[in-house]
């Protein structure tokens, strides 16, 4: 039994023949911004994937805060304190923004089914309560202008934020942010660099990271891990992977250049 | 006028701002004075429209907001009917039996809902339509418990002693059985199960993350819809007075389905605009009959068409159906002359219910 807050095991995922992540083990700690980086089909999202319970790991065990949740039903991970955003974002488009952030209170609503129908006191005091949450969440990443509005009306960046507050409306422990940063220009990513630094030392929440943007990757991370064909090439702070004569080898196939490790580092 | 809102309960109050409260309170007003003031036939025709709207709305949040498409629907209507005549005709009070008829055919939901968590577009489709056939086949064969092609008569309801007559009585019965079904739909649009089942409909996996149990939602959405769809066929069985299996079969499931396209997917509204314009089409048609020229009037098949017909078109050319073209002239209005033309442009956006996966 590990006392880390997380860590996964030898986990391994095959579908078929083909070997997406192959005996991967790592440890986060409580209260840091871990990432994974790795060229496409490296195996990241797969471990997302795979720690959100929508696969089920072939070989391996996950544990999160001192429980094994490696086999534990999809919808049950969300209650344990583990939110996580997608690559593509997965909003709920025919919705607005305040029902999207809503239905990231999803884990915390208790109310019986037939105590909803009849929309009791207790009910209605527990929506009152949910929605303060919810405008906690507005207020802290500035959303409140597009409150009411449909997802669908949204740009692309304003919806990346969403999807961030509505995996924070669910009061996480950790955070699962699938490239944050895709999709973003310059100014946004920068943005959503503040963003993934306030969420660490505003809430206190931990944060697992796949992120193809380096810059934003060294600005916010405490460690990065780099994966290359489902199995891991370095482990270390950011300029150390970066500079990692495999990880440059996986990306460019070619030996390192020194000044693109030293502009990162500065960054 | 729009008021401005200063507490989160009035972002929960059912009615929303003063003026609607208003306006919704004089439309149940004129509803309650119909029989007074209008002849039996006409009454008969408003008790019709109320039960397609019950119908409706059952069928509105399984497909308009949880996203599964029932092309067996109508075979909710009959075991609700089937169980409520049933039950009166073994002696069981009315107000047992009604509630009982919607929850017999709640259980049928469960019983179809739980097979096909799996499914969705075009096979759940065939699937519910296959269930559809089989209840309709039962209900033929089973001729002790249904009577077969014999028909059911169904007997008259009384409450506390009081017989129900068709059609005065029965258009006060589906009158508050329609605001009791709105009451229950708009409790759930305002309850983590409604936003559940909204998840469900626009991303399964992230509802999933979101900690929600999509087995457990889709099939409570099915029992639902099928119950409240359920009560509304024991009204039916009211309405029309005597039962038969067939009446029950494909052609009302598509008129069904119709009601909800039409009216707008994803809304309350759209399902009783949808149920008025389903439930009152055949007597349109049937008025306008004898003047038509060619004798297209008198050509078999001519409603089944005319429906087949305007479905495809609402889909192609307003997939928001009536609610959506009745915002937009709303908007319109309110913001003449300073409309914009984009806010108008044929919408080529779909919910997702109307995509096959």
């Amino acid at each position: 039994m590990s006392d880390e807050f997380f860590s996964a095991r030898d986990i391994a995922m095959h579908f078929g023949g083909i070997r997406a992540v192959e005996s991967v083990s790592f440890d986060v700690q409580r209260g840091e911004v871990f990432s994974i980086i790795g060229p496409n089909g490296a195996g990241k999202t797969t471990i997302f994937n795979m720690i959100s319970r929508i696969y089920t790991p072939t070989a391996g065990t996950l544990n999160f805060d001192g429980q094994d949740i490696t086999r534990i039903a999809p919808h049950r991970i969300a209650r344990l304190g583990i939110a996580r955003t997608f690559q593509n974002i997965e909003l709920f488009t025919n919705a607005t923004l305040l029902q999207n952030l809503l239905i990231g209170r999803h884990s915390h609503s208790t109310a019986p089914l037939l105590s909803q129908l009849a929309f009791l006191p207790s009910v209605r005091r527990a929506e009152v309560d949910h929605r303060k949450r919810a405008e906690e969440v507005i207020e802290f990443l500035d959303l409140q202008r597009y409150r009411d509005q449909l997802i669908a009306n949204l740009p692309y960046g304003v919806r990346k934020v969403v999807e961030l507050g509505r995996a924070l409306c669910s009061q996480p422990k950790l955070l699962l942010l699938d490239e944050p940063s895709s999709g973003l220009n310059t100014e946004e990513t920068e943005g959503m660099a503040f963003w993934i630094e306030d969420i660490k030392k505003d809430l206190s929440v931990t944060i697992i990271m796949v992120e193809h943007d380096m810059k934003l990757v060294a600005a916010v991370s405490d460690r990065v891990m780099a994966l290359n064909q489902g199995r891991i090439l370095a482990m270390g702070s950011s300029a150390e992977v970066q500079g990692h004569p495999d990880v440059v080898r996986a990306y460019i196939g070619g030996e390192p250049e020194a000044p693109r490790v030293e502009s990162v580092a500065a960054a | 006028m729009s008021q401005l809102k200063t507490s989160y309960e009035q972002d929960l109050s059912l009615a929303g701002t003063r003026s609607n409260v208003v306006w919704y309170g004089l439309l149940l007003a004129s509803l309650l004075l119909v029989p007074l003031a209008f002849s039996e036939f006409y009454v008969g025709e408003m008790s019709f429209v109320l039960i397609y709207s019950i119908a409706g709305v059952g069928l509105m949040l399984l497909t308009g907001y949880t996203g599964l498409v029932s092309l067996g629907h109508a075979a909710f209507l009959g075991i609700g009917a089937y169980a409520n005549a049933i039950l009166l005709s073994r002696g069981v009070p009315f107000v047992l039996s009604l509630p009982l008829a919607g929850l017999i055919s709640a259980a049928a939901g469960v019983a179809i809902g739980i097979p096909t968590l799996r499914m969705s577009g075009l096979y759940l489709a065939i699937a519910t339509l296959a269930f559809g056939s089989i209840v309709v086949l039962v209900g033929e064969k089973w001729h002790g418990l249904t009577g077969g092609f014999d028909g059911l008569p169904v007997p008259t309801p009384s409450i506390l002693g009081i017989a129900v007559e068709e059609p005065t009585g029965i258009y006060y019965l589906a009158l508050a059985v329609l605001v009791f079904v709105l009451f229950v739909a708009m409790n759930i649009l305002r309850t983590p199960l409604g936003r559940a089942l909204v998840a469900i409909r626009d991303s399964e996996i992230s509802a999933q993350s979101m900690g929600i149990n999509l087995a457990f939602y889709k099939t409570v959405s099915f029992a639902i819809s099928a119950g409240l769809t359920g009560l509304a066929g024991a009204l039916f069985g009211h309405y029309v007075r005597h039962l038969a299996p067939d009446s029950f079969g494909i052609l009302l499931s598509i008129q069904l389905v119709t009601i909800v396209f039409i009216g707008g997917l994803g809304s309350l509204h759209g399902a009783i605009f949808g149920a008025v314009f389903v439930a009152l089409l055949p007597q349109a048609i049937a008025l306008v009959r004898d003047d038509l020229p060619f004798g297209i009037g008198q050509l078999p098949g001519l409603e089944p068409s005319l429906f087949g017909l305007i479905l495809v078109l609402v889909i192609m050319f307003e997939p928001t159906g009536i609610h959506g073209r009745w915002l937009k002239l709303k908007r319109y209005f309110l913001a003449f002359p300073l409309h914009q033309r984009t806010s108008f442009r044929r919408q080529k956006s779909y919910a997702k219910s109307e995509r096959l996966r």
